[in-house]
């Protein structure tokens, strides 16, 4: 758990961050909250001689609510998720969520950004934000662009992003209707067995629009398209929510580790998807 | 002087003596960050040591370059098999009569084991040079199980080929490495063979690992000048170390110091030593400067000791109406690459034959087969005396199955076979003799406190909803009785490398009436700083906040054998309460002499002594004190000290009635645990706030092991948990909040009646979160499933009995 030697810089832009990484091209990372990176290079699994932290940008930290535009600056923390209440009467599923990552220690320095970034398959922001239908803005030296969160992720660890760009901003309109955050974990600080990321709009009494992600049950998080669509112009009843988590077990391909066979995590799968579209639909 | 007595029960309550719930001394210093731990230890000069482990199970060690490592820049040495040799410590014994390679002597046993030792002047060199030294293996066929183990041709031990004989009798097969027996097998096959009932059943008791806080290390400081060995270490037998080291290093004993600072707990893991240990001091000795060596988690857990890791089959006879007669147990032990289990040492299964329980079994039959395979050595006691949680775990299951096979209540079988309180002494069929005990009115109180036939009959009720598919919820109630045997123990048959188990306690009180009190234990957490002064407090009169305790440096503390099996206040506590009254006795005298009064005249008071029948004359404790030092009385030496070395009579049996209520959903395998009712009779209770801080801690762990928390290796022998991710340490959030009762049956042998604690819940707990969770399926026809029980692990057992549709 020693890492090897490792140069730290701290720049006070994006355009300084940018420069570094342009400069020591696959030597340099940048760091964020650091729950990731810094146990793989303590394990060193990740050998990183140029190691740039973003706690000083200011222009990446912050809640901004414009309308019903949110946008999340990449070094907001979970914790600050949990904390802002205009977020949680705008978008009451980020405060779910964050609350069932890991403990409080851990939200005061994860953030968003990082979250989003890495690529982990285990973490919860990613599914989350492909729920949501984000947007993530990245910044490179040529400027920035625009990607959807449902095609930021390729495989494990591997995103849209190029080496030399930053993700700074993840953005999404105030979701409407009924939402819930289901996760089955093995204990606190662990990842999840599986997760479901469930929000719904109710109209006339049946669901009008609905959108369903899952995390940690492939190499990348799963938004099922299908498993919401099954749920549209239906009253959310116990054959709808059959269908819809029939049709999530399409688009997830779990493997087997310490929480358990594949059989075990598409039935876990489908219990947690079950009860986070009973939830939402409760408070559509 | 003598001014107006305050009553007497203020003067015993300003002692802070036993029975009183004292706050713990040590907590300042800890809460504060204050604690002075082993990585704490820095000295001028100090080197720092880090290991090439091997990434293989079972490898032939074919070449080791050092060359790379030894140009980076701070390396000062590598060390390996062939450094040692000339010394001899290339291999060192182990605490099991076996022998353990300091560093891979041409090949390695396990995954994690040390290959060489990286000797450089800062922690982050020692690191890089580590990933520089180039290993050339060469794979060898690995064996993770035991019984695998015994029909392969593969030799795991090579340096033994051909020794039919091991240190505890024949060896049956080249991966055997031993076979106990204790009972009589005919007259218990006898009594199977004619039992009206007779229930069998298979349970694995899976690896785990005590995993304190605080992981392992060393340091070592080899002063040339004078010739002097100082080892600051991770040690819970200090004086053990100091012994077992000179006899491997040929420095003499008095030479050698060996410190246990402040321990961030143990647990058994801590018991033995191991080649961090000894390539610390070898590198000191070599470089002549002080050399650290502190493990991470992931090598704790990898390559120091496990614990448990039993195959058990039993079969329990009775007859129809319950009444048990008979029980059989075999057990295959895996015990990794090298027996390095930590037991006394006529006994290599520790004391498995205490796996009757707490039940009247007229005879039995107990055989442990130790077998070697490629996994990690160790077989500690966690949190319990010598595996007497795999013994209670096992009497606990084969209890519960034979209930289900005369179709009883498992609380009614227990309640009918329990030893009678009349029968105490009681000597058990596996040779025991347990010293005391009134099981009936513990149970009766524990089955009242929780409304027994109330659970049950919501539980019947629950079954009945989630038949109508009215809930996916399901109840189950454990039940646990557990009987320990702690304080190792007797010297007649307790020794470790023949060192007999006494323990050890010296005083000094000073001539203002404070003192200092040493001991041969090590608290690591325990909190000894506090119990031991509250002794001394009521067997002295000294209040406890005037008396300090100091444990662990071989140069001022009296010899004595260390701190696991709750042995310390069974063994340590019991010399200490005996020097508090050498002490008092010459107190008595002193005190006669002052009141011009016969030594038959006067008697001890609580914190003086009384003229018999004139109470208002009396001397004080610090009156007594100051004239001992500073008085000429006839007939008696100046001072007031007293040492006292107490070797037990016989082992103490602490008991307990646990019950826990559980809460299961089915279809994710979740467990919630509603309530948890721990019944403690630990004899004479010492203090009751650190009694109960003991209960909750050996209950978490028991809830860990029980729910999930588990060494696992692939079929290559690689360590599947070697991080806190996957190995399972529950948090406060995943933690019940528990209900702590107790009787009091004291030890009728132990000079205060106290007899141990800290280890009960963790033996007691185990079987009972494991009982309840099968409990909840036995309505659905399960009988037995292994722990641990983790979620997938519980959907299994649900899904294997067709309850998800």
């Amino acid at each position: 758990m020693i890492p090897a030697a490792f140069d730290y810089y701290r720049p006070s832009d994006i355009a300084g961050a940018i420069a570094l990484l342009q400069e020591h091209g696959d030597d340099a990372r940048v760091i964020a909250g650091g729950h990731s990176l810094i146990p793989m290079m303590k394990l060193r699994m990740a050998e990183v001689p140029h190691l740039i932290d973003l706690q000083d940008i200011a222009s990446l930290k912050g809640i901004t609510i414009s309308g019903e535009r949110i946008t999340l600056g990449a070094m907001v923390t979970q914790h600050e998720l949990i904390d802002s209440a205009e977020l949680a009467a705008k978008a009451p599923i980020l405060r779910e969520a964050a609350l069932q990552i890991a403990d409080p220690q851990v939200r005061y320095m994860g953030t968003v950004g990082g979250n989003v970034a890495n690529g982990d398959p285990g973490n919860d922001m990613p599914g989350l934000m492909q729920c949501l239908d984000a947007d993530i803005t990245l910044t490179g030296p040529d400027g920035s662009r625009t990607v959807a969160a449902r095609d930021y992720y390729e495989a494990a660890y591997m995103t849209d992003r190029e080496d030399d760009e930053i993700l700074v901003t993840v953005s999404f309109d105030a979701p409407k209707g009924g939402y819930a955050y289901e996760k089955q974990k093995r204990k606190i600080g662990d990842y999840a067995t599986a997760a479901a990321a469930v929000q719904l709009v109710k109209e006339g009494g049946s669901v009008a629009s609905a959108s369903i992600a899952m995390t940690n049950l492939s190499d990348t998080p799963v938004w099922s398209e299908a498993a919401g669509a099954a749920l549209v112009g239906t009253a959310c009843d116990a054959d709808a929510v059959k269908s819809a988590v029939a049709a999530m077990l399409n688009d997830i391909d779990p493997t087997e580790d310490n929480r358990g066979p594949v059989a075990f995590k598409r039935h876990a799968a489908g219990i947690v998807l079950a009860r986070a579209i009973t939830r939402a639909w409760d408070r559509a | 002087m003598n001014d107006m007595a305050p009553d007497r029960e203020n003067r015993a309550a300003g002692l802070k003596g036993m029975g009183c719930s004292r706050k713990r001394v040590e907590d300042v210093r800890f809460t504060q960050g204050k604690g002075n731990y082993v990585d704490d230890v820095k000295l001028p000069g100090m080197l720092h040591g880090d290991f090439v482990r091997s990434p293989y199970a079972h490898a032939r060690v074919k070449n080791i370059d050092i060359s790379k490592a030894m140009e980076l820049d701070g390396v000062v040495a590598v060390l390996t098999a062939k450094d040692l040799e000339p010394l001899g410590l290339h291999w060192m014994p182990t605490l099991a009569g076996d022998k353990q390679m300091v560093l891979a002597d041409g090949k390695v046993l396990f995954q994690g084991q040390e290959v060489a030792f990286v000797v450089a002047r800062d922690r982050y060199v020692a690191a890089d040079a580590v990933e520089l030294v180039e290993v050339e293996y060469e794979e060898l066929p690995v064996i993770t199980n035991p019984f695998e183990a015994l029909q392969s041709d593969v030799v795991l031990r090579e340096d033994l080929e051909g020794q039919t004989e091991g240190a505890h009798g024949p060896r049956k097969h080249h991966n055997h490495i031993f076979t106990w027996e204790q009972g009589d097998e005919a007259a218990t096959n006898e009594v199977m063979d004619n039992a009206e009932v007779v229930a069998e059943e298979e349970m694995y008791y899976h690896r785990t690992h005590p995993c304190p806080l605080e992981t392992c290390g060393a340091v070592a400081s080899m002063d040339k000048v004078n010739g002097k060995l100082t080892v600051w270490g991770t040690f819970q037998a200090p004086h053990v170390v100091r012994t077992v080291a000179s006899l491997l290093s040929g420095i003499e004993e008095h030479n050698i110091r060996v410190i246990s600072p402040d321990i961030g707990g143990g647990f058994g893991n801590k018991v033995g030593v191991y080649p961090g240990y000894v390539c610390s001091i070898v590198a000191s000795i070599v470089t002549g400067v002080p050399v650290k060596w502190i493990e991470d988690r992931m090598e704790n857990l990898m390559s120091t000791a496990f614990a448990r890791d039993y195959w058990m089959k039993g079969r329990i006879s009775a007859t129809k109406d319950g009444k048990i007669t008979g029980l059989h147990c075999h057990v295959t032990a895996d015990h990794g690459g090298f027996d390095a289990c930590a037991d006394p040492t006529k006994f290599p299964a520790g004391f498995m034959n205490i796996c009757t329980g707490s039940y009247d079994i007229p005879v039995a039959y107990l055989a442990v087969d130790g077998v070697y395979t490629n996994k990690a050595p160790g077989g500690v006691s966690y949190r319990c005396s010598f595996r007497v949680t795999e013994a209670v775990y096992f009497i606990e299951r084969m209890i519960e199955v034979l209930a289900i096979e005369l179709g009883m209540d498992a609380a009614e079988l227990r309640r009918i076979n329990f030893i009678r309180k009349d029968q105490f002494p009681y000597k058990a069929a596996l040779g025991w003799e347990y010293d005391s005990g009134d099981y009936h009115t513990a149970w009766d109180k524990a089955m009242k406190a929780v409304d027994y036939d109330g659970l049950r009959k919501e539980q019947a009720e629950r079954v009945e909803a989630f038949k109508r598919g009215e809930t996916r919820s399901l109840m189950g109630i454990g039940l646990t009785f557990f009987t320990e045997i702690v304080g190792a123990g007797p010297v007649k048959n307790c020794d470790i490398l023949g060192m007999g188990m006494f323990d050890s306690c010296e005083i000094r009180i000073h001539p203002t009436g404070s003192a200092i009190a040493r001991l041969g234990t090590i608290s690591q957490g325990q909190g000894h700083a506090t119990t031991f002064a509250q002794i001394l407090a009521t067997e002295t009169g000294i209040p406890a906040d005037s008396i300090t305790i100091e444990e662990g440096d071989t140069d001022t503390a009296p010899y004595g054998l260390g701190t696991y099996g709750s042995r310390s206040t069974p063994v340590a506590g019991a010399a200490t309460a005996l020097a508090g009254r050498k002490i008092r006795a010459k107190a008595q005298m002193i005190a006669a002499y002052l009141l011009e009064v016969h030594d038959d005249d006067v008697e001890f008071d609580v914190d003086r002594f009384v003229v018999k029948g004139a109470p208002e004359r009396f001397k004080t404790m610090k009156e007594i004190a100051y004239a001992a030092y500073n008085q000429a009385i006839p007939g008696i030496e100046p001072g007031l000290e007293a040492v006292s070395y107490y070797d037990p009579p016989n082992m103490t049996y602490p008991f307990g009635a646990y019950v826990c209520v559980m809460d299961i959903d089915v279809d994710t395998g979740v467990p919630t645990i509603r309530r948890f009712y721990a019944l403690d009779d630990c004899g004479t209770r010492i203090n009751p706030m650190i009694i109960e801080g003991q209960v909750h801690g050996g209950l978490t762990e028991a809830l860990a092991v029980a729910l999930g928390q588990e060494i696992a290796y692939d079929d290559l022998g690689n360590v599947k948990t070697g991080t806190l991710m996957d190995f399972f340490l529950p948090t406060m959030v995943e933690v019940p909040n528990y209900e702590t009762d107790h009787t009091v049956t004291p030890s009728p042998h132990h000079p205060i009646g106290a007899k141990g604690v800290g280890e009960s819940p963790h033996v007691g707990g185990v079987p009972c979160f494991s009982n309840a969770i099968q409990d909840a399926f036995r309505p659905f026809g399960l009988r037995h499933t292994n722990m641990p029980h983790d979620h997938w692990r519980i959907w299994k057992t649900a899904n294997d009995l067709g309850l998800h549709g």
